[in-house]
Formats: C-alpha cells, structure tokens, sequence
C-alpha cells in the first residue's frame, strides 16, 4: 500500500500535505482501496471554517458512505472540482490528482509520520473490507 | 457486516480468489469475493460480455422421496409437483401469516428428487422448515451446502463460453431448465438461471470440482473477455434488473404480494399449503404496500432505509414509505433504488423525493426493471 513519506496521516485514513500552503487534504490508499469506485463527493464550501475532526465532506463509493473529517482546524479555501465533477479521480490518484481540499491552516493536532500509519494499517487491518 | 474473519466459513474457492487479487467481505457467515478489481467494471463487463461469480455461499438442500412432491406442495407457496423433471422454478416458503422466510428456486432433478437453492442468510432457517414440514415418511430433506460448490457464467457470452467447455448440450438448454452434464471430465449439475438480468448459467460441482471448473470455465472464456465478478457488482445487477433481495424487498414481514410477487403463490394447487388461508386474505385485500422503483436525477444514490417522502413545493411534506435498495446504475448513470410505498403515493400525479441525509431529492417512480437485455 502507498503510504508517501513526505505526507502527515490521521487515524480516519486522512492524509494532509503540510509542506504546502495552503496544506493539502485528502484521503490515503488504503482508504480508496476500502471504498471501491467512488460514485459521489461532496466537500465542505471555500470559506468554511472547521476545527480539526469535523466533517468536511463526505464520499460514496458503490456500497457505502464514508464521511470526511479534517485532520487539522482551518479555513477550507479551495475544493478540487476535478474530483467533485468525477469521484473515479480519487481511486485512481488519492495523493495526486484525487486530492480534496485546500485548508489554511489555523491548529494542526498531532498526526501520524508514514511509518505510523504504516503501523496503524498493520494493526487495524480486518482484510479490508470496506 | 463486522464479524471477525476467524469464525466466516470459506468456499472451496477461497484461494483462487485471493490469487485473482479479491478483497473479501463477510456475507451470511461466509467470507466471499466483493470485487477483484473495479467492481463497476465487473458490472459492465456482465453487461457486456460475461462474468464468473462464486455463489458457494447458496445453500443447497435436497428434499427426496416418494412424497416430496406433494410435501413441496405443502412446505413451499409453489405448485412444486407441477414442475416438470429438468425444470426450475423460483418460488417462496411463507409462515403462517404469509410472511416471507426465504426466497428460492426449486430444480426438478428427477421425479422424487428436488435441489433447492436457498439464500446464504436463510439456509438454516430453511432447512429446519422444510424439515418440520416435510416430516413423515417418504421424503428426506439433506443439507449439501458444505461439500458443493456453485459457480455462475452471466452475460451475452455466457453461452458461447458455456459451450466451448461443455459442447451444444449446454446451449440446447433452455431459460429455466437444468441437466446433469460432464463439464471437462467432472459431473456437474447445469442450469440456465441466474440473478444478473442476463442471459446466463449456473454450475453446481462437488466441491473438490470447483476449483478446476472455475479455472476451466476461465480458460473457456477468456476470448469471449470473461471477467471474475463479485459481489458488490451482483448487487447493482440485481438492482438494474429489479430482483428482490431477501433481507431488503423481501422479509418475513411482508408477504409476496407486497413485493409483487403474488402469482408465485400456487392457490389452484390441491391441498393445503402453509400460509394459504394469511395469504388468500392478502390477495383478496390488497398489497399493504407496493415495491417501486424510484430513478434520481442527481448522483447521491437512495440507499436501504431512506425515507420515501411526497413532496410539495420541492420540500419534503408526508412520508410514504422507505427506500429498500439502491444503486448508481453503470447502465443509466442515474441512481436507482426499489422502494416500499403506500399504494396511495404511486398515482400518476404522484410527486415523490428521498430523504438522503437530510436532503430531499425528487425521484420519479420508474417501472421495474431499470435495465432489460436486448433479445
């Protein structure tokens, strides 16, 4: 499974790019894998304000609903419309062109390095099913 | 949905779906295939060409003997006796009250021998009914589900594959019939059924067969663009073709009648049947509730238990009735859903929306199925 090294992980399967600014959000590998072709996205507006942990959107895929909780407390300034227009983008690129949202950040709690996730996956592993 | 991996029951074909790259789900006690890769594109790969589903997770119970004709009769809404020895016949087994406890076919193997095919979730429940029921001598009901296996070819090139591993004896079987054939050197019990909307086949082996026969029926389809399917995409199948599911359209709270299915209850049949006198009233009173389908015009999908609502001035303003499955359809590109509502609320003028977390989307009730196969 993906995990980038340069990214910041949540437990929720969130991934924020703090290297950028504004950062970065979206959803990881194991979590687009989890969903299966995701058939929906909807993404909190530009101008949202939002503590981390709040929902910020959700996805649904063929079999489920999944909502999105922001890894960090900020300002939604920018949502990727690409991916709102077609949801497959998120499933075939989650660090890259799938990406969810632009947040100007105003908290950022403790998040997870790539070897903590990788560790995370490893314990909460069921096989998957989404 | 969350039962730990230990204790699910695997198909004899556990391994070659892991080689294949599956992602498991639990289902009824089993760990089965939810898809090997994009289950959209398994879904248009049944469409369009033909997909290979493991369905060993079916029960398949025997009932035989002298009497199991007219014990059929009895334990089952249908005219069992009736079906002719190579034939199939879906068909249901009620409670007293009419309610639902399993939706099945029935293959006439022989003329004392039936193989029911049960839903996973209701093979218990079906074997002890149809055990109470058909007690006495001359009829043995038996449990086969653990040592079979049951492998499904659906699509438009089912049948060109079927053929290329079994020969023009698969192909001369008709819609709803079932033989005993050889199938690469294996006995194989062979039936024109399915549950796709398709055209399309259903393989019962010994479950020391299936893995040879899946990988046969593979090899065999493999130019006609053959596709392992699971089961997420078997749900949207069913979905598009506007088959019940038991445990959402159909339960034992309703009866047939409330999924429109009442001409499967055989009242002209002689004798008595479980059920009969609950269900008698119900036909002469009328469906409680009627299953439509419902098409959206968005992309957020109607899902099991949304409430169906009328609408007025595009606001939600009564509720009607609720949501029993839904799906963005590959085929249409909308979503659709089958739904329990009040007959009042299916009138011409009827306007109706679905509550979908807290927004109500307009809906059009459609006539079922959403998709038919060209013929």
């Amino acid at each position: 499974m993906d995990v980038p090294a340069r990214l910041r992980y949540s437990t929720n399967h969130e991934w924020i790019d703090t290297t950028t600014e504004p950062a970065t959000v979206g959803i990881t590998a194991f979590a687009a894998a989890a969903l299966g072709d995701v058939i929906y996205a909807e993404l909190s507006e530009p101008g949202t304000h939002l503590a981390a942990g709040e929902v910020c959107g959700e996805v649904e895929s063929t079999k489920s609903v999944a909502e999105l909780y922001l890894p960090v407390g900020g300002e939604i300034v920018a949502t990727n419309e690409a991916v709102v227009a077609d949801p497959a983008l998120i499933g075939a690129d989650p660090y890259g062109a799938g990406w969810l949202l632009r947040v100007r950040l105003t908290d950022v709690p403790p998040l997870m390095t790539a070897d903590d996730y990788r560790a995370h996956l490893t314990e909460t592993d069921n096989g998957g099913a989404a | 949905m969350h039962q730990s991996q230990t204790t699910l029951l695997h198909p004899p074909l556990h391994a070659a779906h892991a080689e294949l790259g599956a992602r498991f789900t639990g289902f009824a006690g089993w760990s089965m295939p939810l898809r090997y890769g994009s289950e959209t594109a398994e879904h248009r790969a049944v469409r369009e060409r033909a997909g290979l589903f493991d369905l060993s997770h079916m029960g398949q119970l025997e009932v035989s003997g002298p009497q199991a004709p007219a014990a059929l009769d009895h334990a089952l809404v249908g005219h069992l006796s009736a079906v002719p020895v190579g034939r199939a016949r879906y068909t249901m087994l009620c409670d007293e009250t009419g309610g639902v406890l399993d939706d099945l076919v029935a293959y006439r193997l022989a003329a004392d021998r039936y193989l029911l095919v049960t839903n996973a979730v209701n093979t218990g429940t079906a074997l002890a009914e149809l055990r109470t029921r058909c007690a006495g001598p001359g009829t043995t009901v038996t449990d086969h589900t653990a040592e079979r296996a049951i492998i499904a070819v659906q699509g438009p090139r089912a049948a060109d594959t079927v053929e290329a591993l079994v020969g023009a004896e698969s192909t001369r079987l008709g819609y709803y019939t079932a033989a005993e054939l050889d199938v690469g050197g294996r006995p194989a019990l062979v039936a024109r059924t399915g549950y796709t909307g398709e055209d399309g086949f259903e393989f019962f082996v010994r479950a020391g067969d299936a893995v040879d026969t899946w990988r046969a029926l593979l090899a065999a389809g493999a130019t006609y663009g053959l596709t392992p399917a699971g089961l997420a995409c078997r749900d949207t199948l069913r979905i598009e073709a506007g088959m019940p599911l038991y445990g959402f359209e159909l339960h034992r709270g309703v009866t047939p009648f409330e999924a429109g299915l009442g001409r499967v209850v055989a009242f002209a049949k002689p004798g008595d049947f479980v059920g009969r006198a609950a269900l008698a009233e119900r036909r002469d009173a009328g469906a409680a509730t009627v299953l439509v389908g419902l098409v959206g015009s968005g992309r957020r999908v109607p899902r099991t238990g949304h409430p169906v609502v009328t609408l007025a001035g595009g606001t939600a303003a009564e509720p009607v009735g609720v949501v029993t499955s839904g799906a963005l359809s590959p085929v249409l590109g909308r979503p659709v859903a089958m739904a329990r509502v009040h007959p009042d609320a299916v009138g011409a003028r009827s306007r109706l929306g679905v509550v979908i977390r807290g927004d109500t989307e307009p809906v059009e009730i459609a006539r079922l199925p959403f998709y038919r196969r060209p013929r």
